[in-house]
């Protein structure tokens, strides 16, 4: 099981009381508020995010840290959020990214 | 319009805005990620006297410093495009445009995906991902992870896994192909790990790397190198093995290894699998230069830097008016060195403002960035400083150039 790191030697205990409930697939999961997505997701042994649009084949977090759009979710209905990137707040839909209309996103175009 | 506008709160970029905010200007800080600090965030490592690099807390500081003083940082606010209109700097984002007449560009550095088979499978990443999952977020990236990638970050990364209690089955080479050259070779590798021995408290590493210190030596100590691999922080390190493969259904199970000679070629007939719920790839940092790169800047490529860098001078000066650099983007160093970077720049976008009020502490910054260099805990290219040099001339032939033009 993938788990939460409360207490670590250097660094300080995390504070996991302020919890928020969200859904994934219709799911009801609980993450910490503000954390990532990602991280919520993976606190609950979640690991794919979506599926390959041609192939099919499962995708889940490259790089955590928005370079790689590997991690796209829809949320609110939003289509291809980064998850690694979004924090987790009360009420928020989340479901497997869908396919896109180009299949790789350019994020240089965002504004167009 | 008179206010400065900083792209990326990393140590470079809030550095920066600081710098500026103190000598009485107006600054806005835009990133797309959820919290300040950049690539410091999610750093940890014990210092050479003994204190730890907390980069967490070290994020904080340069936050609550850049907040008391009234910079306005966007967070959650990626910048998709720059140009330069009508004399000023026009900043795309998703949602609002903004614009400036000095921008700084402190964008950092990214990492190098290695394409290994089975890589996009669901619980493999990169390893700044499980640092940031591990140290920031505070979530096991898994249970058992493999490394891909020997390097100064994969090192430390390994180190930080094992302090949070997360268990590294091994750090490994890539399987050489076309992509991952010098990554795969383990020659290579071992001049990269020679350069981290002395984060090793590992005393046959420090006395190995003493040791193989000349061609010859090195070359031995991979035929040597024990196939089981030395140990750094009690995860064995195989210099001798590469990963040909990531195996699993819908998420990691594993990975494939298999003996390389010394010139990183498969020894057949060798392969065996480690079980793992994770897999790191450590590809090793190049400078995300991206809007510099739509901006017009011109590029160099200088591989002691990591790769292609935008043009500028020792004061942070691109060659287009109005835009600065910092940071990782400008050669991939660690967090000091883009702090004193980012200083140097914002003192350089305030002497312009102001007319030329700063000129003597430009001098003393940029000498500060040598010094810190000099001193840094981590260096991501042993000859990073010549790739400096390298920069400077590429700078002073562009000005020539320049000049000749105009005479022209
Ligand atoms: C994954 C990773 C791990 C690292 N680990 C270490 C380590 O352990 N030790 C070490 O010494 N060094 C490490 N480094 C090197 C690190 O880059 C430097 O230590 C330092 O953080 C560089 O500072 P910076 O301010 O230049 O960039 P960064 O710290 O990378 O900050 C850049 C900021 O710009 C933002 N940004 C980038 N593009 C955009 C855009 N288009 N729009 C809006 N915002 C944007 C990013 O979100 C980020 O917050 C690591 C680098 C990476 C990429
Ligand atoms: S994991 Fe790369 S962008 Fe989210």
């Amino acid at each position: 099981m993938t788990s939460r790191i409360i207490n670590h030697p250097v660094l300080d205990k995390v504070d996991d009381t302020d919890i928020v409930t969200f859904t994934y697939n219709n799911a009801e999961i609980h993450g910490l508020r503000n954390e990532s997505l990602a991280a919520a997701l993976l606190a609950n042994n979640i690991r794919t995010l979506r599926v390959h649009e041609e192939s099919g084949t499962p995708r889940g977090i490259y790089c955590n840290i928005g370079h790689c759009f590997e991690c796209r979710v829809t949320v609110n209905g939003l289509q291809g959020v980064r998850a690694c990137l979004t924090p987790v707040q009360e009420g928020m839909t989340v479901s497997s990214g869908e396919k896109f209309l180009t299949p790789v996103k350019d994020w240089r175009s965002n504004n167009e | 319009m008179n206010r400065v506008i900083v792209i990326g709160a990393g140590p470079a970029g809030l550095s920066a805005a600081i710098t500026i905010a103190e000598s009485g200007y107006e600054v806005l800080i835009l990133d797309e990620y959820m919290l300040a600090g950049g690539r410091l965030l999610g750093q940890l490592y014990e210092e050479e006297n003994g204190k730890w690099w907390n980069g967490i807390k070290e994020s904080k500081n340069l936050h609550d410093k850049a907040i008391a003083l009234g910079i306005e940082i966007r967070l959650g606010t990626p910048v998709s495009n720059i140009e330069k209109t009508d004399g000023s700097w026009v900043i795309y984002t998703d949602e609002e445009t903004y614009y400036t007449h000095h921008l700084l560009l402190a964008t950092g550095a990214a990492e190098v995906p290695l394409p290994i088979p089975g890589w996009t499978l669901p619980g493999v990443m990169s390893v700044g991902a499980a640092q940031v999952m591990t140290n920031v977020h505070r979530v096991k990236p898994g249970n058992r992870g493999v490394i891909i990638g020997v390097n100064v970050l994969s090192s430390a990364i390994a180190m930080e896994l094992k302090l949070a209690d997360i268990d590294v089955a091994c750090i490994t080479l890539p399987k050489k192909n076309q992509v991952n050259k010098e990554s795969g070779n383990p020659m290579d590798v071992m001049n990269s790990l020679l350069h981290v021995s002395h984060m090793a408290p590992s005393a046959f590493v420090k006395f190995g790397s003493k040791l193989m210190k000349n061609e010859f030596m090195k070359k031995m100590g991979i035929t040597f190198f024990p196939k089981s691999g030395v140990k750094m922080w009690d995860i064995p390190i195989m210099l001798r093995k590469a990963v040909i493969n990531i195996y699993g259904e819908n998420t990691v199970e594993g990975v494939t290894i298999a003996t390389i000679n010394a010139s990183g070629e498969v020894i057949e007939g060798t392969e065996e699998n480690i079980s793992a719920d994770f897999v790191c790839i450590a590809g090793g940092l190049y400078p995300l230069a991206e809007l510099a790169a739509v901006a017009g800047c011109p590029f160099y490529y200088i591989e002691e830097l990591g790769g292609y860098v935008p043009l500028h001078n020792e004061r942070m000066e691109t060659v287009l008016d109005g835009l600065y650099v910092a940071g990782n983007i400008t050669g991939v160093e660690g967090a000091k060195v883009a702090i004193s970077q980012g200083v140097t720049a914002g003192l350089a976008i305030a002497n312009n403002l102001s007319g030329g009020k700063q000129e003597v502490e430009i001098k003393e910054a940029i000498k500060r960035i040598e010094h810190t260099r000099d001193n840094a805990f981590i260096q991501f290219h042993p000859a990073v400083k010549e790739g400096k040099q390298k920069l400077q001339q590429y700078w002073e032939e562009y000005g020539q150039q320049a000049k000749v033009e105009v005479t022209i």
